[in-house]
Order: C-alpha cells, then sequence, then structure tokens
C-alpha cells in the first residue's frame, strides 16, 4: 500500500503516452532545426561552395559551358572566351593592361571580376531550347555575362596619369558604392598571364599581382589629419574647433620627441580650419595630444581600422592603435598619419565615401548584374548600404574642412569653374631617408551634392598637392566629362 | 532529346516527390485503419515513375540496356513484395510499407548510377532480405515466448560484438565488419535488433532501480565493445536506443536526464582521450582549415549539396564519387547533388514518416514487451538518419553510418528490414486481436439481444 501512494505521487512518472510522445516531440524539433540548416546552408552558399577551387564541378560546368565575357557599365568588353580554328578556348582581355588587376584573370587561379563572378560566368542561364539546339550541335553553351560598374574611360584616364609610377587609384560613386575604377602599378597583362606566371612568381621584390588598391598597406601620412580632425569634433565639438588656435614654429615638441611641418615650414598663427587645409604637423601634433587616447581607439573602431571592411574583393586590414600606454611621441605621429598607422587605399576611399554621403557608407561593389548570353538580366546587385559610420553633422563638419583644403590650402590646383572638390592631402614618409615621401591625395566632388570619390597614392613621388592632386583632377574632369557636366 | 530529358529530370522529379510526400501526409491521418487505398496506389505509381525516370536517363546516356533490364526487375521485386505482403498478411499496415518500397526503390535507383555492380549485389540482398523479412510476422503469431530470452539476447549480442572486435581486420581505422565465403557482414547492424529485444525483455515488466542498473550494466558493456572497435556512429546509436527504451520502460524522467548527462560527461571524456574523437570533431567545427586532409569528406559533401542546391546537377550531371564513401556514407548528399535538396528533404520526410508511423503503432500496443521493441526500431531507425544526414551536411559531426534503405550495404538492408518486418508482425498481431475482440463483441451483442 505504502509502495503504491508512493509511486502515485512521484512527479516523475509519466504515463506511457507522455513518454512516447515527449520523444516524437524531441526528434521533430531536431529535425526541424536539421532542415532549417539544410534551408539556410543551400539558400546562402551555392555560390561559394562552386567557387571553391577544390569543388570538382567547377570542371564539369567548363566541360559543357564556356566562360561568359566580363563587360563594363557600358557594355565594352572588358574579358571574354574567344575561340580558335580549332575550337580551342582562351581567354582575351582587350584593354590588357589597364585593367589587370580589378577585372583579374582566370587561368592560374582566379583574380578579379574572374574569381568574384566565378560561380556566373561558367554557369549558363540561356532557355532551354538554346541549350539543346547547343547540345545536339556538339556546341558549348556561353556562360553568363558579368556587367560591372568600372567606366573604362575613367579607367583609362586614370591609368593614364599614374604613368609609370606605382601606386593605385580608386574611383567609386558616393550615394551607390559603385567602383568606377581601380588601378594598381606596377600592372600584368593578364592576356600574357600563363606565359609570365613563372617570372611573375619568382620575383619577390616587384609584387605585380598585389592588388595595390586593396591590399597594399601604406602609411596615410596627413590624409589621417581626417580622423584626427573627426576625434577632436567628437570632444570638443563646433566650440572646440571655433577657439582652436595655434602658433607654429615648425615644429612642435613634447619631452623628448618632436615633430616638424612638411619641408619644415612655419605656418605662423592658425586656427582648426587653417592648420587642416594647410596641413600643419605641428598643430595637429599639439590637437593630437589633448586627445582622450581610449575616445580615439573607439573612433577607430568606428572607421573600421582593425577590422574587417564590407567588401568582397580581397583586401588587407588596415592597422592604427592608439590606447592608454601609447607614449607621447607615438600620440604625436599617430596624429599626423605617421607612426605605425597602415591603410589601404580602398579603406581610405570608403571614409571619403561616407563623409561626402552625409556619414552613411555605401557598400563598395564591382558586380552591376548578371546577364544571359541574350542579354536577359538574371540577378541585379543592389546598393547596400553598411550604415552611417559617422552622424551626419561630423560628416558635414569633416566636409567644410576639406572643401577649404582646395580653397585655400594644400589642393589648390582642384579650383577650377566647372565644379567643386574637397579633399585632403598627404605625404606620408616611408623608409628611414627623410624626405622621400608617397603623394597622397582623397576627396570628392561636386563639394554641394557629392556623385564620386577619387582616392590617389603615388609611391615615393613626394607631397601630395603636388603630385596626386593633378592626377586626381584629370580623373574629377574625366567623370564630369561622362556625366556630360563638361565638355 | 536526351537532353530535353536530362534537364527536365530535375522538375520532375521534385514534383513527382513533393506529390509522394503530400500522399504520405494526408495517408498518415488514417494509418491506424488502413483507409482509402486511393492513396496507396497513387504512391505506388509514383514511386515506379520517379525509378523510370532514373533509368530512362541512365540508359539513354550510356546507351547500355542492362539498366531498363535491371529497372523491370526490380518494379517485378517491388510489385510482388507488395502484392505478397498485403496477400497473404491482411493487416498490414500499407503506409510504412510503401514508403519502405519506396525508399529501397530509389535506392537501388541512385546506386545503379553510382556503381551498376553494387546495385546488382545490392538488388540481390534486398530481394534475400524481403524473403527472410516475410517470415518475421509469421513468427511473431506464432511464438509467444519472446520475452524469455533476456540473457541469450544479451549473451548473443555480446558475444557478436566481440568477435568483431577480436577478430576482425581494420578497416579505415575501425573494426567493423567479418568476410565470411566472400561476403562481407556487419554484425553490429545485426545486434541492434537484439540488442532491442534484450533491453525490451529485461525491462518490460520490472524497471526496478536494481533491475536497470543489472541491465544498464549490460548495456554497457554493448557500447563499450562498439567503442573498443572504433564504431562511434554505433556506439551512438546503441547508447542513445537504450537510454530511450530505459525512458519509456522506466517511464521516469529521471532515467533521460541522467543519461543525457552521462552521455556529454562520455563525449566530453572522449574528445579529451581520443584522437580520432577530437579529428572528428575539428573536422565538423572548421572543415575548410582542414579541407585537404580530415575535412576531406565533409567539405565534399557540402560542394555536393552546395552545387546541387535546390533542383540538383540533373541525373549524371554532377560528380558525387568526388565524396569518399559515397554508397555507403554519403548517400543523401549525392542524392542533394544530381537530384536537388527538394528530393532529398523530401526523403528525409518520408523517413520520418515512416518513425511516425511506427510511433503510432507504439502508442496503440498495450503489451509493454511489444511496444517498447515497436518504439526501440523507431528510435534507432530515426537517430541514424539524424546521424547520416547531419553529418554530410555539417549539421553534426560525421560519424560514418549509413542511410537505412537507401545507402549501399548489405547488412544495413537486411536488418531495417527485419527490423520494419517486426513492426508490421507486431501491428498484424495487434490487428488481428482487435478483430478477435470485435468478433467477440458482436457475438455477445448478438446473444444478448437473443434473450
Amino acid at each position: 500500500m505504502d509502495e503504491e501512494k508512493r509511486k502515485k505521487f512521484n512527479i516523475f512518472k509519466l504515463s506511457g503516452k507522455t513518454c512516447i510522445i515527449i520523444n516524437v516531440v524531441f526528434v521533430m524539433l531536431i529535425f526541424i532545426a536539421m532542415i532549417a540548416h539544410i534551408v539556410i546552408f543551400v539558400a546562402n552558399n551555392e555560390e561559394e561552395m562552386i567557387n571553391n577551387s577544390y569543388n570538382s564541378r567547377q570542371e564539369i560546368l567548363l566541360s559543357r559551358n564556356y566562360r561568359g565575357s566580363i563587360l563594363s557599365r557600358d557594355k565594352d568588353v572588358l574579358a571574354k572566351t574567344s575561340f580558335d580554328e580549332y575550337d580551342n578556348e582562351s581567354r582575351e582581355y582587350p584593354y590588357g593592361e589597364i585593367l589587370s588587376h580589378i577585372v583579374g584573370y582566370a587561368d592560374k587561379g582566379k583574380a578579379g571580376v574572374e574569381y568574384l563572378g566565378n560561380y556566373y560566368l561558367i554557369n549558363t542561364d540561356i532557355p532551354l531550347a538554346q541549350k539543346v539546339r547547343n547540345d545536339t550541335a556538339g556546341r558549348k553553351n556561353p556562360g553568363n555575362n558579368v556587367v560591372t560598374t568600372l567606366d573604362v574611360e575613367i579607367q583609362k584616364a586614370a591609368d593614364d596619369q599614374l604613368g609609370l609610377y606605382r601606386g593605385a587609384i580608386v574611383v567609386t560613386e558616393v550615394k551607390t558604392g559603385k567602383i568606377l575604377a581601380m588601378v594598381s602599378h606596377p600592372d600584368f597583362d593578364p592576356n600574357e598571364i600563363s606565359n609570365i606566371w613563372d617570372d611573375i612568381i619568382n620575383d619577390e621584390t616587384s609584387s605585380v599581382l598585389l592588388n595595390r588598391a586593396t591590399q597594399g598597406l601604406y602609411p596615410p601620412g596627413s590624409t589621417f589629419k581626417i580622423v584626427t580632425a573627426l576625434e577632436y569634433y567628437r570632444e570638443y565639438h563646433s566650440e572646440g574647433i571655433d577657439n582652436y588656435r595655434f602658433t607654429c614654429s615648425g615644429r612642435y615638441s613634447k619631452g623628448a620627441s618632436s615633430i616638424s611641418c612638411y619641408h619644415g615650414t612655419v605656418h605662423g598663427n592658425v586656427n582648426f580650419f587653417s592648420s587642416f587645409a594647410k596641413s600643419c604637423n605641428s598643430s595637429f601634433a599639439n590637437i593630437g595630444m589633448s586627445l582622450d587616447r581610449a575616445l580615439f581607439d573607439q573612433t577607430l573602431d568606428d572607421l573600421l581600422f582593425n577590422g574587417e571592411l564590407p567588401l568582397d574583393i580581397p583586401y588587407s586590414k588596415s592597422s592604427a592603435y592608439v590606447s592608454e600606454d601609447t607614449s607621447d611621441s607615438l600620440m604625436m605621429q599617430t596624429s599626423i598619419g605617421q607612426g605605425n598607422t597602415q591603410m589601404t587605399p580602398i579603406h581610405l576611399n570608403m571614409i571619403t565615401m561616407a563623409i561626402a554621403n552625409g556619414g552613411e557608407l555605401m557598400k563598395p561593389r564591382v558586380m552591376d548584374r548578371i546577364e544571359n548570353a541574350n542579354g536577359s538580366v538574371i540577378k541585379t546587385y543592389e546598393n547596400e548600404s553598411y550604415g552611417f559610420i559617422i552622424t551626419e553633422d561630423e560628416a558635414a563638419t569633416l566636409k567644410s574642412l576639406m572643401i577649404n583644403v582646395v580653397e585655400s590650402g594644400t589642393a589648390p590646383k582642384l579650383k577650377n569653374d566647372n565644379y567643386t572638390a574637397a579633399g585632403k592631402t598627404g605625404s606620408a614618409e616611408y623608409g628611414n631617408v627623410k624626405g622621400d615621401s608617397h603623394a597622397w591625395f582623397t576627396g570628392f566632388a561636386p563639394a554641394e551634392d557629392p556623385m564620386v570619390a577619387v582616392t590617389v597614392i603615388v609611391e615615393g613621388a613626394g607631397s601630395g598637392g603636388d603630385y596626386a592632386v593633378p592626377i586626381a583632377k584629370r580623373i574629377f574632369d574625366e567623370y564630369f566629362r561622362q556625366e556630360g557636366i563638361i565638355n | 532529346m536526351q537532353f530535353y530529358i536530362i534537364e527536365l529530370s530535375k522538375y520532375v522529379l521534385t514534383v513527382l516527390m513533393c506529390t509522394y510526400v503530400l500522399t504520405d501526409i494526408i495517408a498518415l491521418k488514417f494509418a491506424e485503419n488502413n483507409g482509402s487505398s486511393l492513396y496507396y496506389v497513387i504512391q505506388n505509381l509514383i514511386m515506379v515513375l520517379v525509378q523510370f525516370y532514373i533509368f530512362l536517363v541512365l540508359t539513354f546516356v550510356s546507351s547500355d540496356y542492362r539498366y531498363l533490364f535491371f529497372f523491370t526487375f526490380i518494379q517485378v521485386f517491388l510489385f510482388s513484395t507488395l502484392f505478397l505482403v498485403t496477400f497473404v498478411y491482411e493487416h498490414v499496415n500499407r503506409l510504412l510499407l510503401n514508403n519502405i518500397c519506396m525508399m529501397l526503390g530509389i535506392g537501388l535507383s541512385v546506386i545503379s548510377r553510382l556503381s551498376f555492380d553494387k546495385a546488382v549485389r545490392q538488388f540481390v540482398i534486398s530481394v534475400l532480405s524481403v524473403i527472410v523479412g516475410m517470415f518475421v510476422p509469421f513468427i511473431f503469431s506464432k511464438v509467444k515466448t519472446f520475452k524469455k530470452f533476456t540473457w541469450a539476447y544479451a549473451l548473443l549480442g555480446i558475444t557478436m560484438l566481440g568477435a568483431v572486435l577480436l577478430y576482425s581486420g581494420v578497416v579505415h581505422g575501425s573494426k567493423i565488419s567479418f568476410t565470411l565465403f566472400k561476403i562481407t557482414f556487419q554484425p553490429s547492424e545485426f545486434v541492434k535488433i537484439i540488442f532491442i529485444f534484450f533491453v525490451a525483455a529485461a525491462l518490460w515488466e520490472d524497471s526496478s532501480f536494481k533491475r536497470v542498473v543489472f541491465t544498464s550494466i549490460i548495456a554497457a558493456v554493448h557500447v563499450l565493445i562498439l567503442v573498443a572497435s572504433v564504431d562511434l556512429g554505433n556506439a551512438l546509436i546503441f547508447f542513445v536506443g537504450y537510454i530511450s527504451l530505459l525512458f519509456l520502460a522506466s517511464r521516469n524522467i529521471l532515467y533521460l536526464i541522467s543519461g543525457g548527462l552521462a552521455g556529454v560527461a562520455a563525449a566530453i571524456f572522449a574528445y579529451r582521450n581520443f584522437v580520432h574523437v577530437q579529428t572528428r570533431f575539428l573536422a565538423w567545427m572548421d572543415p575548410w582549415t582542414y579541407i585537404d586532409s580530415k575535412g576531406y569528406q565533409i567539405t565534399q559533401s557540402l560542394f555536393a549539396i552546395g552545387s546541387g542546391s535546390w533542383l540538383g546537377m540533373g541525373i549524371l550531371g554532377g560528380n558525387p564519387s568526388s565524396i569518399p564513401y559515397v554508397a555507403d556514407d554519403a548517400i543523401f548528399s549525392s542524392i542533394c547533388e544530381e537530384f536537388g535538396v527538394i528530393f532529398g528533404l523530401g526523403l528525409v520526410l518520408i523517413s520520418l514518416s515512416c518513425f511516425a508511423t511506427i510511433m503510432l503503432i507504439a502508442l496503440s500496443v498495450h503489451d509493454k514487451f511489444y511496444q517498447l521493441i515497436v518504439y526501440g526500431v523507431g528510435v534507432i531507425y530515426i537517430f541514424q538518419i539524424f546521424l547520416t544526414v547531419g553529418g554530410g551536411v555539417k549539421f553534426i559531426p560525421l560519424t560514418g553510418v549509413t542511410y537505412p534503405l537507401l545507402s549501399y550495404g548489405g547488412s544495413s538492408i537486411m536488418t531495417t528490414m527485419i527490423m520494419f518486418f517486426v513492426v508490421q508482425g507486431i501491428y498484424i498481431r495487434l490487428m488481428n486481436i482487435r478483430e478477435k475482440m470485435r468478433i467477440k463483441e458482436e457475438k455477445q451483442k448478438k446473444s444478448a439481444q437473443l434473450v
């Protein structure tokens, strides 16, 4: 009796039916989770799976389809598959070196758009009837075409302007994130990739295959003053900027360390605007010393330093560190973009884009849409916002600082009657030899309603104002010619 | 023409599979009373069409008419099974029978695409398995003493597993199989059935703490031998099967919880102490880093599924043989690759429908011993599918077990078939008892009316 009573009141005892139902519910939940996992995997990863070089199905697709073409935004052919009289396929790049890095290559591995769009290029979406006709005739099907955002004329102008210098140029539309041009020098002829491959790989010093625009890490020099100025505005607001005064003697010292202005120029009495416009190192070292280092570090994070960029093209991570432990000497260096800071041109361009676009960063993209061989659109890439990396207020302040650089600062060569440009120059010293510097410029136009952002770096050329600004000017001119704003 | 057929196969097969799953769901509603037979006929029709399409493509592309003959043989086999079983056993569960034939047919078709020789061998084993299975319900109606052989089951199971551990050769790092007269046996498959009978016999009457401890020790011996044989998949299946059976036998949720905790503890212990467990775990966590070595099988499986996408690359359009052990362990991935993920998920849903049917039968069986057996079969069947599908899609670490009825492997087919016929046998027994009761009641009513 006692035994039975105890059993009855044992709350852990269930009926057989309940046990089976618990088991069935459990199994159903696990299977729902597993099926959801499969569905999510297939929905998100088909492209990535096919693109992986370990996936043998690429060859299967290529045995049935030949690679589609890569086209510019005006539908100029940037890459196509051609056939000789024996039906041997080869990849042809009509513009050769000019688009080498961004269009890339498909032999000896893949790079550029050839890599990004590989999935679509080797798949075909022509109508079934057409496939059948090709099949019966023993012909391969044409792969889909990738229409890019690239503009051949702007790319040509950029490539031409960089000339024999090493360096990189990035041109983007600030409201859409479209990459209009991307140049990296030294370049190579993708038509000859299989012939020159061994030479390129064996030459360890040239780094020809490196896309300097996204993978080249450079000291940002004075262009980094944009970041320092932003941090100053965040801490001291408009009043701080309006009330800032400094007397430049061509050198700023604190303890044992000192910072000199470029070529020892004495800027005299400066305010915040003229410090930025004339790129006064002494004044910015002074500004840097007044900043909260923990907050500065937060701003670096906001501006995507030391982290991932919203970018599909392979890139290097920029690095910049400030903390409570940063020495005064390094803090002064960092404030003017020297020290340990390293940055890619595309990253600087993205910060410029955000400033030009009221703080909102549009994800840079080179793929515009996928079309089948008959020109029907298969897939369109939408403009994608990464969100506001700085506030509208901050963007407006930085914009007015950058307008001043053209009006009364280091980039007077950008003054013209057709459009108002804004930007920041930089002369980043590198190596140990004093005076060797990379020429930087990053900016946008028209200042009233920004459309395009241009970032230029010319390795070892000299000052940004002298070497990078004129290049940017030609590119802006070409852009506005394309847009029909100037003739 | 050939091209049209291949391209269309993606759509046709997907639509056929979806229709089949739909009829399955509808039929599940009246699974207990074997209602309208219209759905069952539709299912059989779809079964033939799916296989016909697959073999049509295989024949066209290879111009090898052996495929068409083989197709005919399979259909003769499947339909004789359907007719014979329903003829001999009036009360057989048609839905379960249909699903078995559907899976078996698709399995044979898919294996034909991978290797004709393997498919023929699989076919022979399937025929044998059905013949053996056919007798099971008959035995269940005659033999009443299954409950009494508790210790014989334990002895037989442990002996078979122990023999494998001691005498079998090492294949791919595991001791799993025996080769006798050129036929390879995988005793752990057969022991699954014996094990279910052992646990059911040991616990159906008495689930006192003492009894549970004693049974658990013997169950643990099974699992430990499998662990020692490096047959982790089966060790897991036995473990989960035992905990589930213990839960239903004792009806005490504390056993379920402590069993679960013991499982977690064992997993952590195994991870800390066995290199091959760590390898599997790492290959699961980050297969892309080890794509050349331990991550190879899982990444190739993911490539297959990802490349196949929803509708598949078409029959013969993919490269399923790039996945290691494709016919045994990775059949689900190869199906997703060429027939599409929707088709593959359809098969998983059919398996779930089998599981649901088995559990419904378990609910209506009142004899606790038989209830435990039906339930045990259901749990082991669905858990094995979870392991093989989940492992192939990187949902859980890969354990290398077969997909029952789809994968290549004689022991697996034979065991699954016997397990399903055991369920059928118990179901038929139940229906016969019900019918007797009904007749009795009617007689009583009649006599009552007469009075």
